[in-house]
């Protein structure tokens, strides 16, 4: 199970979606769309029509910027960051 | 009596007594979501509100307890994954009959029919000159409103007006399947590659007692027309200034406008650093300015163009939002003023609503 943690913008749009969620996903992609199913709606949240991730919405998987292709291990962390400058 | 805020980081409700005084300020709602335009819709209570997250998207956030509880949706906010055209931000809303539009940058119109669950796109007013430079996303610059106001007729649900940023005003009588240009008369101080359009349009306002009766505060001067906006005349003289985004009508007589004339420059502020309101009288024959109870010593004030409003009480109220975050508001036609909510957010939009 893939370990996601999510940033603090995204869980007060959804009932009772938690900072941490455990999915089982191949990808990025497929642990997105897992999250989808239980909080519809969340795609849009991260991700473009296409889709694509949104451009201010960095994903890093075990420390590695990544992408919607990149694959999972059992016990990956993905972290979701909303990354902008500004105040 | 309900002040609608639309602010860069959430939205705002102002509530008022029955006098229009005791004013009290609830928010930051829609987690603070920068907010764009929002407004009230009598026959189901909701109030709707247009954001765009520069993290999460654009969405239309919808509450029906007059502000307790939210929920957003942007299903069918976009315009597919083979365009190139980007919903990048919601930046108006219109009720007409039950439907809810919102127009939208890259410009389009899109349309809800289920009280904002759920979206479709009803027109990029395709097909009007100029519209392959507006659908090119390169030229879609950030700050870029698209469709910028959406302003219905009130009687003919098939019939409203739409501005598209920096290209003009539009005109549909079937619902928006059409489109004609609006802009005869409008003066435009740039090179312009088609003759109907390439006009500054800031602001639109179309007065109740009068239909014919529009006026709009231009990029370049404050214009009138007779005729439903198929023709217009400048009525700048008088003013200090021929630039401004926020206009207002008066409810019951059609002669009656306000503008808020604003530095054209870097500044975009109040001249001067004293913060006034101009009204005519007489259709823009002759200007009068009414700056009592606003702050005329260093008040470098600016206005957006649809953070000003006006009731339509006997005596209407008129209400504006700052760029700096206060709320002025006046209950005798703009000849007094009072500063009624200070230090918020830059606000971008300003609705009132009347809760019976």
């Amino acid at each position: 199970m893939a370990d996601l943690r999510l940033p603090m913008t995204l869980t007060p749009l959804f009932s009772d979606l938690p900072r941490r969620v455990e999915v089982d996903a191949a990808t990025v992609r497929e642990a997105i769309e897992k999250l989808e199913e239980r909080w519809p709606g969340v795609r849009d949240r991260l991700c473009e029509p296409g889709p694509t991730l949104r451009p201010h919405i960095h994903l890093y998987v075990d420390q590695q910027r990544a992408g919607l292709d990149t694959p999972l291990a059992q016990r990956s962390r993905v972290d979701v960051v909303a990354a902008i400058s500004g105040g | 009596m309900l002040l609608l805020v639309g602010t860069r980081k959430g939205f705002f409700l102002v509530e008022a007594d029955d006098r229009r005084g005791n004013w009290k300020l609830r928010g930051p709602l829609c987690e603070s979501w920068p907010v764009y335009h929002a407004v009230f819709d009598p026959l189901s209570g909701t109030i709707y509100a247009a954001c765009a997250s520069d993290w999460h998207g654009a969405a239309v956030w919808r509450s029906g307890d007059l502000g307790e509880t939210w929920t957003l949706s942007s299903e069918g906010l976009a315009y597919g994954a083979e365009d190139a055209r980007k919903v990048s931000k919601l930046s108006t809303l219109a009720l007409i009959d039950g439907r809810v539009l919102a127009g939208a940058e890259a410009p389009g119109i899109f349309e809800s029919r289920d009280g904002g669950e759920s979206w479709s796109l009803l027109t990029t007013l395709a097909g009007q000159p100029g519209c392959e430079e507006w659908d090119d996303p390169a030229n879609q610059p950030p700050g870029h409103l698209g469709v910028s106001a959406i302003m219905p007729d009130g009687e003919d649900t098939s019939h409203f007006w739409a501005i598209v940023q920096g290209v003009g005003l539009f005109e549909t009588s079937d619902g928006g399947a059409t489109w004609a240009p609006r802009n005869r008369g409008l003066r435009a101080d740039w090179p312009r590659p088609h003759e109907e359009v390439g006009f500054c349009v800031h602001r639109l306002v179309r007065s109740p007692a009068d239909p014919r009766r529009m006026y709009q505060q231009n990029h370049v001067g404050v214009h009138r027309s007779d005729d439903g906006g198929h023709s217009w005349t400048e009525i700048t003289d008088g003013l200090p200034s021929e630039f401004g985004f926020a206009a207002a009508v008066h409810p019951h007589d059609a002669d009656s406008f306000y503008v808020i004339p604003l530095d054209p420059g870097h500044a975009r502020c109040m001249p001067d650093g004293q913060a006034a309101v101009w009204r005519t009288r007489d259709g823009g024959e002759s200007w009068r300015r009414l700056d009592r109870g606003l702050p005329q010593r260093h008040a470098h004030l600016g206005v957006l163009r649809g953070a000003m409003a006006i009731d339509r009480r006997d005596v209407p109220g008129v209400y504006f939002g700052t760029s700096t975050g206060q709320l002025f508001a006046s209950a005798d036609e703009g000849e007094s003023w009072s500063e009624i909510a200070s230090y918020l957010p830059p606000v971008w939009s300003v609705e009132v609503a009347v809760i019976e």
